[in-house]
């Protein structure tokens, strides 16, 4: 999840394309081996996509678009994932998110302005006991507080 | 010495790679001979990570919760310990079915998986004929438990009457409602489980393949779920000759990206297949037209980790338990401001007010239970006066509610109710499918009339009560159907704070 990674040549999106073909609906496949590898679903994978499975540039971009997964531009060094479901807010969770966004200055989805953190929403982690819970590059986090809270920004150079 | 920490993701979340590794750093040090087993979770969240330690007797004492700074104690036994973790009082009163071997075994290792009873479920079935193994599952009283409770046997026999050349098991593992994580513990805990369940499915329909749909946010679960279906392909468990039957049946995982919606059953063939997650009008049904137009049977995860143990022990012993039209057992996900959360499985029948006061202790905060919601953000928000409700399908219908995917979510008496109907709009806003405009266009409205309630607008309630009639009855799936349930249990049980802030303005 790098911003500063160049973008991609079609000789290196090729392979993670042509990996997934002989699968039974291979677009969602092929999309996430794109993101995993470059952050985003560079703009110039959706012709190489839709040349390889013979559908339109606009089939695919509709399925980009559709899912919360996939991003069109690069995140930030870090992402940061707050789960905004009913259990974590039962547990204190909504005033927590609204801390984090307030002390990074930015809503939901925003990149800080150094582009070290992204912070996404997420609609429960399977947590739902031992929330609030939140996700940090990948890693699990349940129980968070105010200053388990403020140790992850701290990490992730807020 | 061997030692078990959780894999789980809930233990990881509250530091059990930590623990782990520090137990096998502190044994190396000392010159112990540890083995450390990655298990899945007893499902006693608040006391993760909780570290059983097995004597020579085959007892596993409980540790619990584990931190790093407790491990040196851990190993020269001086740690107090919680005794035989089978004993521990939220674990002994349940029936563990399905979860029979979670927690217990070592998750990838097939040897250990059948040592506890896996594997013979399926021998069984491979040599029953397609027809028997369908009134098996019948018999059993097995309903959905992804939600709307269908009678599995019923499925199965719609896509076993269907002739064609390919025909597909599909596992929902999508797991979107808040307060649930049964199909997440078993991926986790006992992952051949669910392969053997799907293995029965294939042969009782004429299915060859299978795909598990599992959401990206459970990293832990897609791992161990690839590892597992490796391992059951090297162990002949799946591949051409299942256990040497001569039938076929192979399976694959694939990872949701982040849509409620694909929850649903026609949405997620349509993402399985590439496409938009958007619903399909039904019919044709999935059984009959489903993955790539072929008959398909979409199950959800326990529905499908069930059918060993219904193999195994019979279909008489499995409806034995439970409560009327609702048979066997069923994991309850007990979920946010609890004083015991975790996963506790029992026959179907347990009054609502015995699970939440008695197994899960009341609340975490400590002050009073305000409400109560079952079966995810479309189930209805519940206050005390229902609570002798007895866990079970038609019984929670009866009170306008459902038990969905049977995740109950406590809140304290902190909790604004107009708050948690606002939010349950605008999630169906963030993620329908867009499809229908009652459901599209309806729950953005609803946010906004909700606001307008809580600005003291004298109109809005009844606005609000007509929009809902409009989604419930405009709406093809149940995203905008059910909306309405949190919405409006939260106006009619709890008034006072929709007119608070009423009384503020006036
Ligand atoms: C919006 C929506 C989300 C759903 N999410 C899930 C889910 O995450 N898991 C699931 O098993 N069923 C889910 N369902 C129910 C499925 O459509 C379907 O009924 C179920 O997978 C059938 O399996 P079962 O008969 O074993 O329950 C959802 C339904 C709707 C309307
Ligand atoms: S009710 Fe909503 S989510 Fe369901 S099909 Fe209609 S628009 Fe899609
Ligand atoms: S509701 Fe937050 S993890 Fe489930
Ligand atoms: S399109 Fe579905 S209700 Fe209008």
């Amino acid at each position: 999840m790098r911003q500063d990674l160049p973008q991609p040549t079609a000789g290196e999106m090729q392979p993670l394309i042509e990996r997934h073909l002989q699968k039974e609906g291979p677009l969602l496949p092929i999309l996430h081996s794109l993101q995993e590898a470059f952050g985003h679903i560079p703009q110039a994978a959706v012709s190489l996509i839709a040349d390889a499975l013979n559908i339109t540039r606009a089939e695919v971009h509709g399925v980009v678009s559709f899912y919360h997964d996939f991003r069109d531009v690069p995140a930030g060094r870090h992402v940061v994932k707050i789960c905004r479901a009913e259990a974590c807010q039962s547990m204190g969770g909504a005033a927590l998110a609204d801390a984090a966004l307030e002390r990074l200055g930015v809503a939901w989805h925003g990149t800080t302005a150094d582009g070290a953190i992204t912070i996404e929403p997420v609609y429960c982690l399977g947590l739902c006991a031992c929330g609030p819970a939140a996700m940090v590059d990948g890693e699990l986090v349940g129980r968070v507080d105010a200053e388990r809270l403020d140790t992850i920004l701290k990490e992730a150079g807020a | 010495m061997k030692i078990y920490v959780p894999l789980d993701s809930a233990a990881k979340a509250l530091g059990a790679d930590a623990v782990a590794e520090a137990i096998r750093d502190a044994a190396q040090a000392g010159g112990k001979d540890v083995q450390i087993v990655r298990n899945g979770s007893r499902g006693m969240i608040w006391l993760e990570p909780l570290v059983e330690i097995e004597h020579d007797d085959g007892v596993r004492l409980a540790y619990g919760p584990v931190s790093v700074a407790d491990v040196p104690a851990l190993l020269d036994g001086s740690a107090e310990t919680l005794g035989p973790v089978e004993e521990i009082p939220f674990f002994a009163r349940q029936t563990r079915l399905t979860f029979a071997r979670c927690g217990v075994i070592d998750p990838l290792d097939i040897a250990d998986y059948e040592a506890h009873g896996g594997l013979s479920g399926l021998r069984r079935a491979i040599a029953m004929t397609p027809a028997d193994i369908v009134q098996e599952v019948t018999d059993s009283g097995l309903r959905g438990r992804g939600g709307a409770g269908f009678p599995t046997g019923i499925k199965w026999k719609t896509v076993h009457d269907t002739p064609a050349g390919q025909k597909y098991i599909i596992c929902n593992a999508d797991e979107g409602d808040s307060g649930t994580f049964a199909d997440r513990m078993i991926m986790e805990g006992d992952p051949f489980t669910l392969i053997e369940g799907m293995a029965i499915a294939g042969l009782a329909v004429g299915a060859t393949r299978g795909y598990v749909y599992l959401r990206s946010e459970y990293p832990v679960a897609i791992e161990v779920m690839n590892a597992a279906v490796e391992a059951a392909r090297a162990a002949g468990m799946l591949g051409d000759d299942v256990l040497g039957s001569g039938r076929a049946f192979d399976m694959e995982i694939r990872v949701g990206a982040g849509a409620y919606v694909c929850g649903e059953e026609t949405s997620l063939l349509n993402s399985l297949e590439g496409k938009r997650g958007v619903v399909r009008a039904k019919p044709p049904l999935p059984a009959i037209e489903g993955f790539l137009g072929r008959p398909t049977v979409v199950n959800n995860v326990i529905s499908l980790a069930t059918v060993p143990v219904i193999f195994e022990r019979g279909a008489a012993h499995y409806a034995d338990f439970g409560l009327g039209r609702s048979k066997g057992t069923t994991p309850v996900q007990i979920a946010g401001n609890v004083k015991y959360g975790g996963l506790f499985e029992t026959a179907f029948g347990m009054p609502l007010r015995e699970l939440i006061d008695d197994v899960a202790g009341g609340t975490a905060s400590g002050r009073p239970v305000k409400a109560v919601q079952v079966g995810g953000p479309l189930g209805a928000y519940m206050p005390r006066s229902t609570f002798d409700t007895p866990f079970a399908y038609e019984e929670f219908d009866g009170q306008g509610g459902l038990i969905g995917h049977a995740g109950v979510v406590v809140f304290d008496d902190s909790v604004d109710m107009l708050k948690m109907a606002r939010f349950a709009m605008e999630f169906c806003a963030v993620e329908s499918c867009g499809k229908c405009t009652p459901c599209r266009i309806g729950a953005v409205r609803g946010v906004e009339t909700i606001d307008r309630i809580a600005e003291g607008d004298a109109d809005a309630p009844e606005l609000l009560g007509d929009l809902c009639e409009t989604m419930t009855d405009g709406s093809l799936c149940a995203l905008g159907g059910l909306t309405p349930y949190p919405v409006m249990s939260a106006l009619r049980h709890f008034p006072d704070d929709f007119a608070r802030s009423r009384e503020a303005a006036e």
